[in-house]
C-alpha cells in the first residue's frame, strides 16, 4: 500500500522574507463555501450566528475572527474559514467543502500594500480598503480574493492549482518593492 | 475604463469581460426574422451602446452596462437580473 503524504499547496515555497515583508502560509482546518437557497440568507446568518458566531457577510466584508470567520467570495457567496460547519446550516444553503481548492497565504509588513498594488486593479488606501474589507479580484491575472485582516496583514488566495505562480509573483513584486526602498537610501 | 458594479463597487476595466450587446430574447422556439436580428444584425451606431458584461473576476454578476462609445462615459451599470436583458 502507497503511503501517501499529506503536502499543503504551498509545501516547499514558503515562508518567504525580504527586509521588511515576510509571505507565509496559512492552512485553515476548514474551508467551506455557503450558497444560501433563494430567500433563505437571514435564516442562515442566523443559524451561523448561533452556531459558530459568525454574521452572513456583506458584500466586500468579512465577520469574525481567525478561528472562525466567514469571507464574503461572491455573488450570494461566502467562505466559512476555519470551523466544520454546523449541520444546521445545511437546511439554509449549499455547504461545499473548499479545503483542499485554494492555496491561502498571508503577506504582513508596512510595505504590503505597495506589493499588492502591484498584484491587483483595488484601491488599497485605508479609507477605501481598511481592515475587514475583502474582494475578489484578479491577482496577478489570477482568479483570487485578497482580504485585509490588519493594518499591515494580507490574506490573498488563488486556486490551488496557481499555488507556485502566486508564490513567484508576490516574491518578486516583494524584492522589487524592497529594492526600490534600499535604492532610495 | 471602470465600471460601478453594484455590488463590488468601481473596479477596473481588467476584472469584467464583455459579453455582446444587451438584447431582448424573441418569444418561442420557431425561427423569425427577430432570430436574424437577436443573434446577427447589428446597427453598431457610435453613440449610446447598452451591453452585457461580467464581473468575471470580481463578484461574477452579470451587468447592463449603458455607455457612450463616442465620449467614453459610463452613464449606468445595472445587475441584469433586476434591469432585463
Amino acid at each position: 500500500m502507497a503511503d501517501f503524504k499529506v503536502q499543503t499547496p504551498c509545501t516547499g515555497l514558503l515562508p518567504v522574507t525580504v527586509g521588511g515583508l515576510r509571505l507565509t502560509e496559512v492552512v485553515p482546518r476548514r474551508m467551506t463555501s455557503l450558497a444560501p437557497y433563494r430567500g433563505s440568507a437571514g435564516a442562515l446568518s442566523a443559524a451561523m450566528q448561533a452556531a459558530h458566531g459568525v454574521a452572513w457577510p456583506e458584500p466586500g466584508r468579512m465577520t469574525g475572527q481567525a478561528a472562525a470567520r466567514a469571507l464574503w467570495f461572491g455573488r450570494e457567496l461566502a467562505l466559512l474559514i476555519g470551523p466544520e460547519p454546523d449541520e444546521s446550516l445545511a437546511a439554509h444553503a449549499a455547504l461545499t467543502d473548499q479545503s483542499d481548492a485554494w492555496a491561502v497565504v498571508q503577506l504582513d509588513g508596512r510595505q504590503a500594500v505597495e506589493v499588492l498594488a502591484r498584484l491587483c486593479p483595488l484601491d488599497l488606501r485605508e479609507a477605501v480598503f481598511a481592515p475587514g474589507h475583502t474582494a475578489r479580484t484578479d491577482v496577478a491575472h489570477m482568479a483570487g480574493s485578497v482580504s485585509r485582516l490588519g493594518l499591515q496583514t494580507w490574506q490573498i488566495m488563488v486556486f490551488r492549482s496557481m499555488a507556485a505562480t502566486l508564490v513567484h509573483e508576490v516574491e518578486i513584486a516583494m524584492r522589487r518593492v524592497a529594492a526600490r526602498q534600499t535604492s532610495l537610501l | 475604463m471602470r465600471l460601478g458594479c453594484p455590488i463590488c463597487g468601481e473596479r477596473d476595466r481588467r476584472e469584467f469581460y464583455y459579453q455582446g450587446a444587451a438584447l431582448s430574447r424573441p418569444e418561442g422556439e420557431v425561427w423569425a426574422p427577430e432570430w436574424d436580428d437577436y443573434i446577427h444584425n447589428r446597427d453598431n451606431l457610435p453613440g449610446v451602446t447598452r451591453d452585457l458584461w461580467q464581473h468575471e473576476q470580481g463578484c461574477g454578476a452579470w451587468l447592463i452596462v449603458t455607455r457612450n462609445t463616442v465620449t467614453h462615459e459610463v452613464l449606468g451599470v445595472a445587475l441584469a437580473t433586476e434591469a432585463g436583458a
